[in-house]
């Protein structure tokens, strides 16, 4: 999942004006909002399951998940279906529009810098022009769920 | 050749052969002059023959063929169904077993089967056949009633003759032909037995030739005579009934009699056999998978069609759509019932082993298996076996006493084994009970304490349950003497463990004197359930039917309150209340003063479920929550309603506590 490759495709998307990028290997779909069956007694950023094609998939709402704050939903919300080893999970963003290639050595690892819980999730950055890409490490961004 | 490819099929068929030669076994040991049933075994010891001989493993052919001797012989009736046929036909049957076994696991399928191979033959050789000639003569039996007629008409003077009819072969009308031979026969004598009797000769059933028993007082040579003037029958044969040479090997003619009797029915049955058999083809269950997924995703669109067609409201449309509908709706049965199997297909070879065991170790016991046709996902039925043949065999080997200690406390001598399936809520229970010594709880402490498997102070603290469980920890053993069959310390705490990694339970009740029931709690890995859909607020949950024993409509001055607990009066029950909405954290805006309630149980524990409205029941396909989520407390999983949402459905199991 990380950059043992040169080049490394990527799907890009946004959250409360940043943007974030996961492998596109780990990506499986991308669909838009449908409705989420609120499951009790779990995380609180666990919004529920959906019915994704006849399988029932765990959606997590990242901005719970890293402590921003809540937004609304409106047509660009996407839910980004990644794989990660066995376990299938849906991710809430804000919009998610973009396929680029990173090569390796514009990923830098990630600042130094003791901030918001989101750091914890966070592999490396890339720069690209004027874009800085946050890469998620995305196991980490499962682990302790329920 | 490359047989590779059959070698998958082979070994289940053969499988499916030997299965049936041993159930067809038991039943020929509980009826051992039905032929029918050694017919059956002939077939499929026959079929084995033949498919193993292709194959190329000798041994099985070899084996099988001897067991069809001996199966021959017993048709033929030169040999009845004693114990040590029986005892024979078993171990043959076994090595068969073993043999396949290693030929699945990729041996070569060889055995060392002299021992079979030498009872078999010693059978065969041991009981000549001196009733040969009596089979193929007389073939008429005469019981005691018939006997004392043909004696009688004896001393009066009559003559008792045995006539053979035979009816031309183009005879059309045979049921006219031997009312004609039978009249011309009352007419001359006392017609006292036919062969096949006359009902069937009326229907038909015999071939070109019969036999009548006649009492009269004319010739031979007249009564050949008279019915061969009725047309076309081709020949009558009279001879003198000879009763001493029936009676002197009354054991044969009776064979010999079961044996005619048989073949003429033969035919018939055989065709209904092959009419009623079903044909089957093996297909891998991940294909089955594969074609569910791809239905539920049909059933998806489906409903939102439905949903489209609803609002163009276009009759033609509407009607396609609804025709579309009924139709998925009987595909969406028959795949959901194509993963599930029969615990039959487990529990069918446990008779055979419950009797070989209680030989073994000198006791007697009855096997009672209820619940056979309870279905079970095709991947549980393939894990549950083992655990269960070592339940079984903890409670003939533990559990039952021997004949003398029962006789002594009073019971039967026979000790009694119920074995039974059911499915409650999203799980199936079995359950294997005895009605033997039970648990004695202070052996098991002491044992338990003496392997370190508990302290002084927790044993104090142990409940009686708690204390049964100790007999499933590693290491345990309470058998005083160690015998091949159970207790090594082994079984038990591999059978919790394998239950457990199937996502069940096992739970012991026992009353010391009276027996134990040892019950294994099964999940659905993949199972369609019905369910009742209810609503809290907006959200949809579904609670198993099975569950549930009825609905009631609660009003809020008939809730009491009890150690904090709200509690109703059902049917002068306390039935404790559960608030779904509270358990659920479900945001409740409206309170009413009047609230739906379903009464579920666990075992003999109620509990009445609080929820906002009841929408109706379905069948519905169980579904996990996935690895991610894990286990959620309340939930045993989720289900996808028509119209593509999910519903999580209710564990009542852990409301009820």
């Amino acid at each position: 999942m990380s950059n043992q490759d040169h080049d490394l495709k990527v799907i890009v998307f946004q959250l409360v004006n940043k943007e974030y990028a996961v492998p596109v290997q780990n990506v499986q779909s991308i669909e838009k909002v449908m409705h989420i069956t609120r499951v009790p007694g779990v995380p609180s950023y666990v919004r529920g399951v959906v019915n994704l094609r006849g399988v029932v998939t765990p959606i997590i709402d990242l901005r719970k998940r890293f402590s921003l704050e809540d937004g609304t939903e409106d047509e660009h919300t996407r839910i980004i279906i990644v794989n990660i080893g066995d376990i299938e999970v849906g991710f809430i963003v804000d919009s998610a529009n973009d396929v680029l290639d990173l090569s390796s050595d514009s990923i830098e690892p990630q600042p130094n810098v003791v901030g918001s819980i989101e750091a914890d999730f966070i592999e490396g950055v890339a720069k690209i022009d004027r874009r800085l890409l946050i890469l998620l490490q995305l196991d980490k961004v499962l682990e302790n769920a329920a | 050749m490359e047989m590779n490819q059959y070698l998958e099929v082979f070994i289940e068929e053969s499988k499916d052969h030997l299965q049936n030669c041993n159930t067809q076994m038991l039943e020929l040991e509980k009826n051992p002059g039905d032929i029918a049933i050694v017919n059956e075994i002939f077939r499929s010891a026959h079929t084995l023959k033949g498919m193993s001989a292709t194959m190329g493993y000798e041994d099985l052919a070899s084996l099988t063929h001897n067991m069809e001797n001996v199966l021959d012989d017993i048709r033929n009736g030169k040999l009845s169904v004693t114990t040590a046929v029986m005892d024979a036909l078993f171990s043959a049957v076994d090595d068969l077993e073993d043999m396949t076994a290693s030929i699945a696991s990729g041996g070569d399928g060889k055995k060392d089967v002299s021992r079979s191979l030498s009872l078999l033959e010693a059978i065969q050789k041991g009981e000549p056949a001196p009733k040969a000639a009596a089979a193929n003569n007389s073939s008429i039996q005469y019981d005691e009633f018939e006997r004392t007629v043909i004696e009688q008409s004896l001393e009066q003077g009559y003559k008792a003759y045995e006539l053979t009819v035979k009816l031309k072969d183009d005879c059309l009308l045979k049921a006219a032909r031997v009312y004609m031979v039978f009249e011309v026969l009352e007419k001359i004598g006392e017609v006292i037995k036919s062969n096949p009797t006359v009902d069937q000769l009326e229907e038909e059933n015999f071939d070109q030739q019969f036999c009548v028993t006649i009492a009269s007082k004319e010739e031979k040579d007249f009564i050949e005579k008279s019915v061969l003037k009725v047309s076309e029958v081709e020949s009558a044969e009279a001879a003198a009934v000879n009763l001493e040479a029936v009676e002197e090997k009354p054991k044969a003619a009776q064979e010999a009699a079961v044996t005619q009797e048989v073949v003429v029915e033969e035919s018939s049955k055989e065709t209904q056999k092959q009419a009623v058999s079903n044909k089957t083809i093996r297909v891998n269950i991940d294909r089955l998978d594969v074609l569910m997924n791809l239905f539920e995703e049909l059933v998806i669109d489906r409903g939102r069609l439905e949903q489209i067609s609803k609002e163009l409201n276009h009759g033609e449309l509407n009607e396609t759509v609804e025709r579309m509908s009924r139709i998925s709706g009987d595909l969406q049965s028959i795949i959901l019932t194509m993963r599930m199997v029969p615990v039959e297909t487990v529990f069918n070879r446990f008779p055979r082993m419950v009797r070989q065991l209680a030989r073994d170790l000198n006791k007697q016991i009855s096997l009672e298996i209820s619940g056979q046709d309870t279905e079970l996902d095709r991947t549980v039925i393939d894990e549950i076996g083992d655990p269960l043949v070592h339940l079984l065999r903890n409670a003939l080997d533990h559990g039952i006493e021997s004949p003398a200690a029962r006789k002594e406390k009073g019971k039967p001598e026979e000790g009694t084994i119920q074995l039974r399936a059911y499915h409650s809520g999203n799980h199936v229970f079995i359950e294997i009970e005895d009605d033997g010594a039970g648990i004695s709880k202070e052996k098991v402490l002491s044992k338990a304490l003496s392997r370190g498997i508990v302290t002084e102070e927790q044993a104090k603290t142990l409940t009686d349950s708690q204390v049964y469980e100790l007999i499933m920890a590693s290491g345990f053993s309470t058998a005083e003497t160690i015998s091949d069959i159970s207790g090594r310390g082994v079984g038990l705490d591999v059978v919790k463990t394998t239950i457990e990694s199937l996502g069940g339970s096992i739970t012991i009740h026992s009353t010391e004197g009276q027996g134990s029931i040892f019950s294994v709690q099964l999940p659905l890995t993949l199972s369609i359930i019905s369910v009742m859909l209810v609503e809290v607020e907006e959200e949809k949950f579904a609670i198993p039917l099975s569950s549930i024993i009825e609905t009631a409509i609660v009003k809020d001055e008939e809730i009491l309150h009890a150690h904090n607990q709200r509690v109703i009066d059902f049917r002068g029950k306390v039935v404790p209340l559960v608030f779904l909405n509270e358990t659920f954290d479900v945001k409740k805006e409206n309170t009413e003063d009047i609230h739906s309630v379903i009464i579920v149980r666990k075992g003999e524990k109620l509990a009445g479920l609080v929820v906002d409205s009841f929408i109706g029941q379905q069948e519905v396909v169980l579904k996990s929550l996935g690895d991610y989520l894990g286990n959620v407390f309340a939930i045993s999983g989720a289900t996808i309603l028509g119209d593509g949402q999910v519903a999580l459905i209710v564990d009542c199991n852990a409301l009820i506590q």
